[in-house]
Parts: structure tokens; C-alpha cells; sequence
């Protein structure tokens, strides 16, 4: 595989991997109020996120740092493109950040009401416009930025929904399940809509049609959603995790099957790459370092493997 | 008023503020690294307790440095987008490097080690936070290598193309070794270092003057085995902490002499700016604060030689109007001049303080505490050192008043560095005003502008709240009976230090 080819199939893959991962901490985020009746469970519910969510986050640092070092000009012209949705995107993810790590150590009340607003605003800003942001790029049009946000935001509403399902035990898990049931009755429309738009909207398109394999992508994508729904409703909540998941991935795979060859308007991958020096340094340090980032990474899930309880303070 | 000088004074007050968090995380970081490592290797619970203080402080500031740098990645792209195209090539490699290989480390395993107190062994979850305070120390590294790169760019060649010129790397080796970055990596780092040693100091001062007005049970810690002297817990993390200032206090002051010379061959403008020197002149003499010059300093800092040549403003900017073309090629002149002196007079000040303060509390000789000479031989005469110096009074109250100076410092460190810059983005290459991007407006660099402005103030003042507010509950007692359930939450400790039960008070 020819390197251009080779870094952009790397940033689809850091993109869906923040999309999956980060995903279901924006639901936990969004949920954590709808979730818990007092504090004990409020901490059991963003204690499911606690240790991971900031590693989660810096999927999306990557992509980004990688789309500015392999494709300048695709990060350049993406990021001051949707100029005002990527402030609120970034005020978004302050106050969710500063909310997670500030809320258990305020010392009243208010306090860690203000945390969980940041937490819960910070958490549907970029969920929703990241959606909104994406398919827009792909098809201009404000109705498919609205069909797209809406879909991002409810899928990670489900996700979140199902993460909380798996980890926790006692009422949250009930009331997880509920919600990711109530959830769907929005998710699974949105989802319709948003994913049958992908590939037909395709930058290839105008180069002779939509591949079959995006359509192939996005319909996956539909039947995992309502996969995961069907799991849920019988209590399978670790393959309705998966479910999610392959969703989301595969949802991820048509959106960047759909920007190639062209990931902007007008821009070309190969117009936008940086030289093959850059890009075979680049590789040859990914390479290495990858398995150990994943392999520590996927070691802290392991770690914080178990339910979490709600406990009484 | 152009999109440019919002666009240019969003990038310095969201830079300037992101690094208000960033050196404390860099320096209080290891800070508490090296408590719990002292407390993993004597087993005393004061350790224990100063780690678990200091480490929420440091989370609280961790938060801001996390959520305020993931603005200065993507504002590149955002606002300065023909800079970015432009050098994208060479200047994105050590970003993305930097999140590979530092980010995911350092998030990883802080999530690790804040919720894993109870989860992993005692000695892998010390690790953790070594390998986060890693990630952090190695994530300035790649950011001040990519900084210095657009100071003095090497390691690239300028070529041409249908979507306009383009900066390409050749060497990425030479772009990690820049000199320039070999230079600035330890000042700036060395510069956190004094920023949280001073700031440990500030909290330390105030504990001590606190206990001294309340009497606190803090001071009933037992000093050595059965003697009967007490000693404040806040003695060690003090001494630690002045230490740790005034050995970084050398490392900036010897790295900051490499950078005059390097601005000397690197960027003469901005090292002419800083002294206001106007023509080309032998044996310049320096003004450390203005009114006073000592002679033939100037050269002899640049270049070893007190008589050698250092280049002046309008001598330069005659030779650069005719090497690239008429501009204005002078930065902000009173701006780098004067930083330049309120870097240095408020780092040193905070470094000097740290040296008063290991006199201060250094140990008394016994002879001078019992009257008895002391023994022969080093091993005997440390056995037989006498009690410990109290904090004077004054000293403490010096300590919290100094708390300031090293962030000013560093502050003014930033505005000489990148003010002096100007107008360059890339030193020679790329104009700050061609790297602007063409297709935001002055209205959308308003709205962000006033949304970041608002949403930073608000922070700060919550973040000092919260800090201020945790400095003067103190650390948490220890229990001295064990917690009757392990699981409770409220007052902890360790009881079982065997089991390593910790109740995870860090968590959320």
C-alpha cells in the first residue's frame, strides 16, 4: 500500500477509534443525571468512565496531531472550515474535563452541580456536533448536519446507556437498560437516516458511483444498532457493548471510505499529504510504539474490569 | 482591527494561560512521585499523607493543563491554517509524536494511578505515576522541539508545488536535536521545576505559620526513634522543595546563558530587542534593570568575547529589508525589552529565596544544640546531628508572598520568546501575517476569542478557590484506630499497609 493511502486508512482508524471509545464516555456524561437518584450512584455511574475517559480523549488528540503531521492541509482546512463548531467542540470538552476530574473535589453541593452541568453540556456539545461536523463535509446540506449530529448524539446516548449497563450493578444497571431502550427509539431512525446518507454522498461517488462496500459498512452499521437494541431488551449486555461498537467502527469505516480520495472540497489526499520522508518516519515510529499504547491501554480496562457498586458515603 | 491581531491575541492569551497549569503538572508531578516513592520505601505515614495533598492538588491543576493544551493543538489548524500547510510537513511531526508517545502515556496511566490505590499492588502503582509524570516531562520536550523549530529551522528544504510552497522535512533527527530546543527544553522544563518547587513552598509556608497559630496535632509526629523531639511534617516536603528549586534555579540559569548565545547567532533581532541596542556594537554593555550598564556584558553573555560584535535593531532591519524585502522587522520593542528583565529578576529572586531557605533550615551541628563536641568520623557526627531549625516565621510568610514571581517569570520568558519572534512565524521563512488563515473572520475570531477569554476567567478563579480551599483543610488525618469498614469513605488512611486498602480518596 502506497503511504498517502496507508497514513489516511491511520487516521480513519484514530478517528473511529475516539468515536468508539469516547463515544460511550460522552453517553455516560450526558446519562450520569438521567442515571443516579443521589451522589453514591452518581459516582458509581461516572466512576465507569473515571480512569479511562481522559486516555479516551487522547484518541482525539492523535488523529489530529496525525492529520496535521501526515496531512496538513486536510487539518488546516477541516479545522478553520467549521471554525465556530470546533470552539464549541473544545469550551465543550473543557468543562467536561475540568467537571470529571473537579467533581469529587469540590467541597459543597452547588459545587458539584456546576461539575455535573460542565460534564453534562461538555459532553452533548461535542457529541452532537462532531456528528453535525462530519456530514456536513460530506453532504452540504444543513438537514444532513442536523440528521448526522442528532445520530452521533443519540448512538452515544446508546452506547453510554449499554457501557453503564455492563459496568455497574444494582438500580443504575436497571435503569441503564431502560434508558438505552428509550434511547433507541431515537438512535435507530437517526441511524437509518444518517448511515444510508454516507454512501451515496461519497466523494467517489462522482468518480463512478458509491462502492458496494460502503453500502455494505453502512448497513452493518444499522444492523448492529438494532442488534444491540434486541441484545439489551434480553440482558446480553456485553455483546450489546459489542454491538455498539461494531456500529460505531463500522459507521467510522463508511464515513472515510466516503471522504476518499477527497477528504475536503476540492482537496485531494495526495494534495493534501505531507512528503514520504515525513510520512515513512512517521510510520516506522507508529509502528512501534502502537502495540504498546494499545497494550497499556487495553491493560487499564482490565484493571478496572469489574462492576462498580454505588457506595454509601 | 483584522482578524490577525485577534487571531494573534487569542494565541497568546490562550498560550500564556495554558501555561500557567502546565509547569506546575510538569514539576509537582514529580514532586508527588518522589513523596510516594519515599513513602513506598520507608513505610511512614506522613509520606503517605503528603502524597495524597499534594496529589489532589495536583489533580485539580492537571485538569486545566489537559483541557486548555487540547485548545493549542487544534488552534493552529483553526486560526493560523496557511502556517500550517506551510509547515505542516515538519512542524506536525513532533505534535503527533507528542500525543503517541506522551499523551497516551501520561492520561493512561494517571487514570491508573488515581482509581488503581486499591486495585494494584503497592509497587505497580507506584509506577504509574512515575510513567505519567513521564509522559509529561516528555510531552514539553516534543512541544519546545516543534516551538524551537520555527526560532531556527533546520532539518527541512522550502519547495515549491501546485498548492504553493511548502516546508519538507529531510531530517527529523536534526529537528529533534535542534540546538535551539536542546537549549530551551532545559530552561523551560528547569523553569517548571522552580515554578512548583515555589509553589510547594507557598503551601508549605502556609501550613507551618497555620500550625504555629493553632497549635496543630500535625506537629506530634515522632522526629527519630526514641527521641522526644517533634518536628512539623511540613519540614520535609520544604526542605524537598528547596532543594528541588534551587538545583532547577541552576539548570535554568545555565541553559538561559546557552540561549543568549544561541540568539546571538540564531535570532539577532530578537537579542537586540532585548537589550535595545540600535546599531551594531562592540563590547555592548547590559543593563540588568534600566539606568544601570555594566559594560561589555552584552557581548561577553552572547559570545564569551566582551569585545565582540553584537548586532543592533537598525542595522538588522536594514539588512533583512534587503534580504527579504521591505517590512518591519522589528518586534515589540518595550514588550521584549522589558520581559527579558522581569524574567530574569523575578526567576532569580524565587531561586535566591530557595537558597536563603536551605541555609536557614539547615541542621544544627550538635555541638552547637547540646554542648557536647561532636564525635569523629561522618557516619557518627550525622548520627549525632542536633534537631532541626525551626521555619523561621518571616521565612514562611516570605515563601507564601513569593508564590507569584516564578510564574511572572514565566510569563515574561514567553512574551520575549515568541513577541521577539515577530514578525516571523518561521524565523526567515514565513511572516506572522502571511500565516493567518484567509477564510475566518474578525467576527468568528471575536466570538471564540471572547468565549475562551470568558470560559478561562471563570476557571481561574474556580481553580484558586479550590486550591486555597484544599491548602487550608489540609491533608487528612490520619485515623488512629482503622476504619471499621473498608469500604466507608470519609476519614482515611492506611490503616492495613500491607493490603494497601486505600480508601481511593483521589477518585471522583
Amino acid at each position: 500500500m502506497e503511504l498517502t493511502t496507508f497514513w489516511f486508512a491511520v487516521i480513519a482508524f484514530l478517528w473511529t477509534g475516539f468515536f468508539v471509545l469516547e463515544g460511550f464516555d460522552f453517553g455516560v456524561g450526558m446519562l450520569a443525571p438521567a442515571l443516579s437518584r443521589d451522589e453514591a450512584e452518581r459516582r458509581q455511574v461516572l466512576g465507569t468512565i473515571g480512569p479511562v475517559w481522559d486516555g479516551n480523549e487522547v484518541w482525539l488528540i492523535t488523529a489530529v496531531g496525525a492529520m496535521f503531521a501526515a496531512f496538513p492541509a486536510w487539518y488546516a482546512g477541516l479545522l478553520s472550515e467549521f471554525y465556530l463548531p470546533v470552539v464549541l467542540v473544545l469550551a465543550g470538552l473543557i468543562m467536561r474535563g475540568v467537571g470529571l476530574e473537579w467533581r469529587g473535589k469540590v467541597h459543597h453541593a452547588s459545587d458539584r452541580a456546576w461539575c455535573d452541568l460542565g460534564i453534562l453540556a461538555g459532553s452533548a456539545l461535542p457529541a452532537f456536533l462532531w456528528g453535525a461536523v462530519f456530514a456536513d463535509l460530506l453532504r452540504a446540506s444543513a438537514p444532513a448536519a442536523l440528521a448526522g449530529g442528532v445520530f452521533s448524539l443519540s448512538v452515544c446516548l446508546l452506547h453510554g446507556a449499554v457501557f453503564v449497563a455492563l459496568k455497574t450493578s444494582g438500580p443504575v444497571r436497571a435503569r441503564a437498560r431502560r434508558t438505552a431502550m428509550i434511547v433507541s427509539v431515537v438512535a435507530l431512525p437517526a441511524g437509518v437516516v444518517a448511515l444510508s446518507g454516507i454512501p451515496s454522498a461519497g466523494t467517489a461517488v462522482a468518480e463512478g458511483g458509491a462502492s458496494p462496500w460502503l453500502w455494505g459498512c453502512a448497513l452493518a452499521a444499522m444492523a448492529f444498532l438494532a442488534a444491540a437494541v434486541a441484545l439489551t431488551w434480553r440482558g446480553r449486555e456485553g455483546w450489546a457493548f459489542t454491538a455498539t461498537a461494531s456500529s460505531i467502527a463500522l459507521t467510522g469505516a463508511a464515513l472515510f471510505g466516503a471522504l476518499w480520495p477527497a477528504p475536503l472540497p476540492g482537496l485531494t489526499v495526495a494534495e493534501a499529504a505531507s512528503g514520504p520522508y515525513t510520512l515513512g518516519m512517521l510510520t516506522w515510529i507508529g509502528l512501534i510504539a502502537l502495540p504498546f499504547v494499545l497494550g497499556y491501554q487495553a491493560w487499564s480496562y482490565w484493571v478496572f474490569r469489574k462492576r462498580l457498586v454505588a457506595e454509601v458515603s | 482591527m483584522e482578524a490577525l491581531d485577534l487571531a494573534r491575541w487569542q494565541f497568546g492569551v490562550t498560550t500564556v494561560y495554558h501555561f500557567l497549569f502546565v509547569p506546575l503538572t510538569i514539576g509537582l508531578g514529580v514532586f508527588v512521585a518522589g513523596l510516594q516513592t519515599a513513602w513506598h520505601r520507608t513505610g511512614k505515614e506522613q509520606y503517605l499523607r503528603l502524597t495524597k495533598f499534594f496529589g489532589k492538588i495536583f489533580l485539580i491543576n492537571f485538569a486545566m493543563g489537559v483541557v486548555t493544551g487540547i485548545v493549542q493543538e487544534f488552534q493552529f489548524g483553526m486560526n493560523w491554517s496557511e502556517y500550517s500547510v506551510f509547515v505542516g510537513d515538519v512542524f506536525g511531526a513532533p505534535l503527533a509524536l507528542e500525543a503517541l508517545l506522551a499523551f497516551f502515556l501520561e492520561s493512561t496511566f494517571l487514570g491508573l494511578w488515581i482509581f488503581g490505590w486499591d486495585k494494584l499492588p503497592k509497587r505497580v502503582h507506584l509506577a504509574t505515576i512515575w510513567a505519567a509524570v513521564i509522559g509529561s516531562n516528555l510531552s514539553a520536550y516534543f512541544i519546545l522541539a516543534a516551538n524551537a523549530w520555527m526560532k531556527h529551522p533546520v532539518g527541512y528544504e522550502v519547495t515549491g508545488g501546485p498548492g504553493g510552497d511548502r516546508a519538507r522535512m529531510t531530517d527529523l533527527w536534526a529537528v529533534l536535536t535542534n540546538s535551539t530546543a536542546l537549549a530551551q527544553v532545559p530552561h523551560v522544563v528547569a523553569g517548571a521545576f522552580v515554578i512548583a518547587g515555589t509553589f510547594v513552598l507557598a503551601v508549605c509556608g502556609y501550613r507551618v505559620l497555620k500550625e504555629r497559630r493553632t497549635a496543630d496535632p500535625d506537629r506530634t509526629v515522632p522526629m527519630r526513634r526514641g527521641a522526644d523531639l517533634t518536628v512539623s511534617m511540613w519540614r520535609t516536603p520544604m526542605r524537598a522543595a528547596l532543594v528541588m528549586t534551587a538545583l532547577a534555579g541552576v539548570v535554568v540559569a545555565g541553559s538561559g546563558d546557552l540561549s543568549g548565545k544561541l540568539l546571538y547567532e540564531q535570532q539577532p533581532m530578537k537579542l537586540a530587542a532585548a537589550e535595545g541596542l540600535e546599531r551594531d556594537t562592540a563590547g555592548a554593555a547590559f543593563s540588568p534593570v534600566p539606568g544601570v550598564e555594566v559594560p561589555m556584558l552584552l557581548s561577553f553573555l552572547a559570545t564569551n568575547d566582551p569585545n565582540a560584535v553584537v548586532r543592533g535593531i537598525e542595522d538588522l532591519q536594514e539588512e533583512y529589508t534587503e534580504r527579504f524585502g521591505p517590512e518591519d522587522y522589528r518586534p515589540n520593542l518595550p514588550v521584549v525589552y522589558l520581559s527579558f528583565r522581569v524574567m530574569i529578576v523575578f526567576g532569580m529572586t524565587a531561586v535566591g529565596l530557595s537558597v536563603l531557605g536551605l541555609w536557614l533550615t539547615r541542621r544544627r551541628s550538635s555541638t552547637s544544640s547540646d554542648g557536647h563536641p561532636a564525635p569523629r568520623g561522618r557516619a557518627l557526627r550525622r548520627r549525632a546531628a542536633g534537631p532541626p531549625r525551626e521555619v523561621p516565621a518571616w521565612f514562611a510568610r516570605a515563601c507564601l508572598l513569593a508564590l507569584p514571581l516564578p510564574f511572572i517569570a514565566m510569563i515574561a520568558g514567553w512574551l520575549l520568546s515568541e513577541i521577539g519572534r515577530q514578525p516571523w512565524t518561521v524565523q526567515g521563512e514565513l511572516l506572522t501575517a502571511a500565516s493567518v488563515s484567509p477564510g475566518v473572520s474578525l467576527t468568528e475570531v471575536a466570538v471564540s476569542l471572547a468565549v475562551f477569554t470568558l470560559l478561562y476567567g471563570l476557571l481561574a478563579v474556580a481553580e484558586a478557590v479550590l486550591i486555597v480551599r484544599h491548602v487550608k483543610a489540609g491533608p487528612e488525618r490520619a485515623p488512629s484506630v482503622p476504619p471499621a469498614s473498608p469500604t466507608g469513605t470519609g476519614g482515611t488512611g492506611d490503616g492495613d499497609r500491607t493490603a494497601v486498602m486505600l480508601q481511593p480518596t483521589l477518585m471522583y
